[in-house]
């Protein structure tokens, strides 16, 4: 029957092959259409990396359909029943070889070295700033700590917050020094294209300018244990006034409750 | 200088008849035996069974990722410890584990090198057996201890090893971390090491055979993309591993001997005391990527070979470019040793190396690119049979485009940062894993089941498998990459618990749905192997009319593999030559002009 199949349609296998580009073209735009694409972007440098992965999406996506389109052709035009000419008695091509080996290479090439600002920018120019928070990943919390009034870190003054919210300012540059009390961690923010691994015994910055306001998840994104799928934080980006005043109140919040401690 | 001398030749063989001549039991012709074929087939039939288990234990997390929390039927009770069926965060994480654990170690890398390494290599260069045959039976009777240890960690207290299959400290070096990271993180790095001993053992063997034990005629040039890949990945391995053995030694003495060698000062884990410190958890990344990421290569250059070759066999046309194919498999192993840092671009390690890593990490992409259009050229203008090694062969190209060029999103630093450890990078590694490289093992099988076995597979019932394979694998895969870009992350056992992803789980369904369809139509491959062993119906010598020294020897080879002395005239490649009549020109037909025996088919 599967033979009879073959016979009766046979560029069934080459139509095939069609089907992964189609497939992929397809996915890639419903996505897009469903909304099952890049989260919300509230940072400034995120609007750089979603540039660039637009970028290599683009440039990937017209070579995967080149090249899967001439797949699919060859596929179809030299099917043995179908093909009467002699067989191409060729054992390769030193120009095309040359050709195929020198325009990917500048190609990669360019991506590599274009983009190495964005990275730079993310990584390796922390602003001049005191820290705005420091972020503890322990199993299975994010803890936070807030330098208060005397922007120093671990200072009395200190407001310390272990219910996993993390308040920041938007529209203002934030330096965020990260750490981890026993295991890897992951502190990623989604729709703030952040990720930096927490690593016991270092201490990393992290910072970033939001654009926008918004509460949103915070992510572990590397495995810790059990209860990994648990570590989940909240991210609350409020208008630099707002900020303050929330400081203040989870200062009050921490005095009370330290006069409490102490009668 | 390449050609060994022809009494060399009878030396070999008399040396392996020796061993099995005097006792021709049971037990040395199948068990203990030191002919490279049964070894292989050793190989084969150990890496299918625990290429069922892998199976099963992906399973176990694609239910809990569709239907989290919800006892799982039959299998919920089997896999690990799961209580009345339904997978608690400790069981899941351990599937994970597990899962890819024994994909990795277990089937892909044996089955490559252990499975076809071992019973191609002889046949494809003329010699009647490895270089050291007990070497070879050892390399397999390794892999036993593994086996039992691996499988014993699935009952010890605290279950499997939980800490992912790159066993990242310090979570997998305090004891106290993790429910798994008891007993079974340690059983896990003794099955590790077992597994890297007998990968040494064959890796010194082929390196041996291969330059030592070529038949008269057989230059370096004239060998099979196969066996350059085997050759180049056995190098690779040679130089690689070492590396992860004395790393997870170095974690054995952590967890056993509290040395410090990859935790930091004052780390706890669950509230506990504080373990010695004065150690890195980054050295232990760099340790395991330095072996891990050649290994990742590894896994496909095989592949590549085995798909090389069968292409260029179904498209009865010389392969394309063969030089730029040998040196590209060179250069991907070259520059693969220097790329590893692309796994921890957001680990913590200096920025400034993610610039260095990310250079050479987007050149690595390059000799992939060129095999894949030499595979096209391949193609170009010849005359395609499409039989089910071949649509085998031409998914494994189909799917390598996506998989390689999903990799050049990686490699951009700035995006990684993003998309690093999400399903994206699950999406990646199965393109150019299992829809990649199993494929290409998969066609491998039914290429090279005649050879095995005397017989052939049924080809009706193989396209049948090829097609509901093809198609329900990327449904089952590609929509990870969406996934990916949403920031879903992986090793999460239930991501509902964020509200970003909670609109994502029709869609984890769907592609549930299709992983236990895909599973379950591995069944007809099964039922076909085995049937065809037995049942098959019978091949000759060269059932595919290739041009292989392989296709020469009777099917299945005898001892001594070969009924004649093979003298090679030849590269493998000669499809289509307008110098003979046939369509194929074998490598130990002599020129034309001298008579020559019909082939036996
Ligand atoms: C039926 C086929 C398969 C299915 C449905 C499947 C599914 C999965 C799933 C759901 C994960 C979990 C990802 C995560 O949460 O991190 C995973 C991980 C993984 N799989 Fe598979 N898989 C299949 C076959 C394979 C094969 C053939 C290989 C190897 C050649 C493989 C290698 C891996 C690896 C390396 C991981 C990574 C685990 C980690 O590091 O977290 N899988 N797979
Ligand atoms: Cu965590
Ligand atoms: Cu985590």
């Amino acid at each position: 029957m599967i033979k009879r199949f073959l016979r009766w349609m046979p560029n069934f296998w080459a139509l095939l092959f069609l089907a992964v580009p189609v497939m992929g073209v397809a996915t890639f735009v419903l996505a897009d259409r469903y909304n099952i694409w890049l989260p919300r972007d509230v940072s400034e440098h995120g609007r750089t990396i979603d540039q660039l992965f637009y970028f290599i999406l683009y440039l990937t996506g017209v070579v995967f359909i080149v090249t899967e389109v001439v797949l699919f052709y060859f596929a179809w035009k030299y099917e043995a029943k179908q093909n009467t000419k002699p067989v191409e008695f060729s054992h390769g091509s030193h120009s095309l070889e040359v050709v195929w080996t020198i325009l990917p290479a500048v190609t990669l090439l360019f991506i590599a070295i274009y983009q190495m600002d964005a990275w730079a920018a993310a990584k390796m120019r922390p602003p001049e700033i005191p820290f705005t928070c420091e972020v503890t990943g322990r199993q299975f919390n994010w803890d936070f700590r807030y330098p208060g009034p005397d922007n120093v870190l671990y200072t009395p003054d200190d407001i310390v917050r272990t219910d996993g919210n993390l308040y920041l300012p938007y529209g203002e540059e934030v330096l965020l020094k990260i750490t981890s009390a026993d295991v890897l961690h992951s502190f990623f923010l989604p729709n703030l294209r952040l990720k930096q691994d927490v690593i016991p015994g270092m201490d990393q910055k992290m910072w970033f300018r939001a654009t926008d306001g918004g509460s949103f998840d915070i992510v572990c994104a590397e495995l810790c244990g059990w209860g990994h799928y648990k570590m989940k934080g909240r991210i609350h980006l409020l208008k630099p006034e707002e900020y303050q005043a929330k400081l203040e109140e989870l200062r009050q919040e921490q005095n009370t409750m330290r006069v409490a401690e102490t009668k | 200088m390449s050609t060994v001398p022809y009494d060399h030749q009878h030396e070999a063989h008399g040396h392996a008849a020796h061993g099995h001549g005097h006792s021709p039991s049971f037990l040395s012709t199948y068990v203990f035996s030191l002919d490279h074929k049964i070894i292989g087939l050793q190989f084969l039939f150990s890496t299918l069974i625990w290429f069922i288990v892998g199976g099963m234990l992906a399973l176990g997390v694609r239910w809990q990722l569709a239907w989290p929390w919800s006892p799982m039927p039959i299998l919920g009770n089997l896999v690990g410890h799961a209580e009345g069926g339904q997978i608690p965060p400790e069981t899941y994480t351990m599937l994970v584990t597990m899962h890819a654990t024994v994909m990795i170690f277990f089937v892909i890398i044996p089955v490559l090198a252990g499975a076809f390494g071992n019973f191609l290599i002889p046949l494809m260069i003329g010699a009647d057996d490895m270089a050291f045959p007990t070497l070879n039976m050892l390399s397999y009777w390794f892999m036993w201890p593994a086996f039992m240890v691996i499988g014993a960690s699935f009952f010890v207290e605290g279950g499997a090893a939980q800490s992912g299959w790159t066993s990242y400290p310090p979570l997998s070096a305090l004891f106290n971390a993790a429910p798994g990271s008891g007993t079974g993180q340690t059983l896990w790095l003794v099955g590790v090491t077992f597994v890297g001993v007998s990968s040494m053992m064959g890796s010194v063997n082929y390196m041996t055979t291969i330059i030592q034990m070529r038949a008269p005629g057989m230059t370096m040039f004239r060998l099979p993309m196969t066996i350059w890949a085997m050759f180049i990945t056995a190098t690779l391995q040679a130089f690689a591993l070492p590396v992860l053995t004395a790393a997870g030694f170095m974690q054995v003495t952590d967890r056993l001997l509290g040395t410090g060698f990859f935790l930091a000062d004052g780390a706890t884990a669950n509230n506990m005391a504080a373990q010695a410190g004065g150690g890195q958890p980054l050295l232990w990344q760099h340790l395991f990527w330095f072996y891990s990421h050649p290994a990742v290569y590894i896994m496909i250059l095989p592949a590549m070979g085995m798909v090389s070759d069968m292409l260029s066999c179904f498209s009865r046309k010389p392969l394309f470019g063969y030089k730029p194919m040998v040196y590209s498999i060179a250069g991907i192993a070259g520059l693969g040793f220097i790329v590893w840092g692309h796994h921890m671009f957001v680990s913590g390690m200096n920025p400034a190396l993610g610039l260095t890593f990310m250079v050479s990490t987007m050149m690595i992409a390059l000799p992939s690119a060129i095999k894949t259009f030499n595979w096209l050229g391949t193609m170009w203008g010849g005359k395609i049979q499409f039989t089910t090694p071949m649509l085998f062969s031409i998914a494994f190209v189909s799917m390598f485009i996506i998989g390689g060029l999903s990799g050049i999103f990686m490699a951009a630093t700035p995006v990684d940062i993003f998309i690093h450890d999400t399903y994206y990078i699950v999406a990646h590694f199965h393109y150019v894993l299992f829809t990649g490289t199993a494929m290409a093992v998969l066609g491998a099988i039914y290429f090279w089941f005649p050879k095995m076995f005397g017989r052939m597979m049924n080809d009706s019932w193989g396209k049948v498998h090829f097609f509901l394979t093809f198609v329900l694998m990327n449904c089952v895969f590609f929509p990870m990459h969406i996934l990916g870009m949403r920031g879903f992350p992986r090793r999460l056992a239930d991501p509902y618990h964020y509200d970003t992803f909670r609109d994502l789980m029709p869609l984890n369904q769907f592609m549930s749905w299709c992983a236990f369809m895909l599973v379950g139509v591995q069944i007809i491959f099964v039922i076909n192997f085995f049937w065809s062993i037995f049942f098959g119906p019978r091949a000759g010598r060269n059932p595919w009319h290739a041009n292989g020294l392989e296709w020469q020897a009777p099917s299945p080879p005898g001892h001594g593999n070969f009924d004649f002395q093979p003298v090679i005239y030849r590269g493998p490649y000669e499809y289509g030559s307008p110098e003979v009549d046939v369509d194929y020109y074998p490598q130990t037909q002599p020129p034309t002009g001298r008579e020559v025996p019909p082939p036996k088919h």
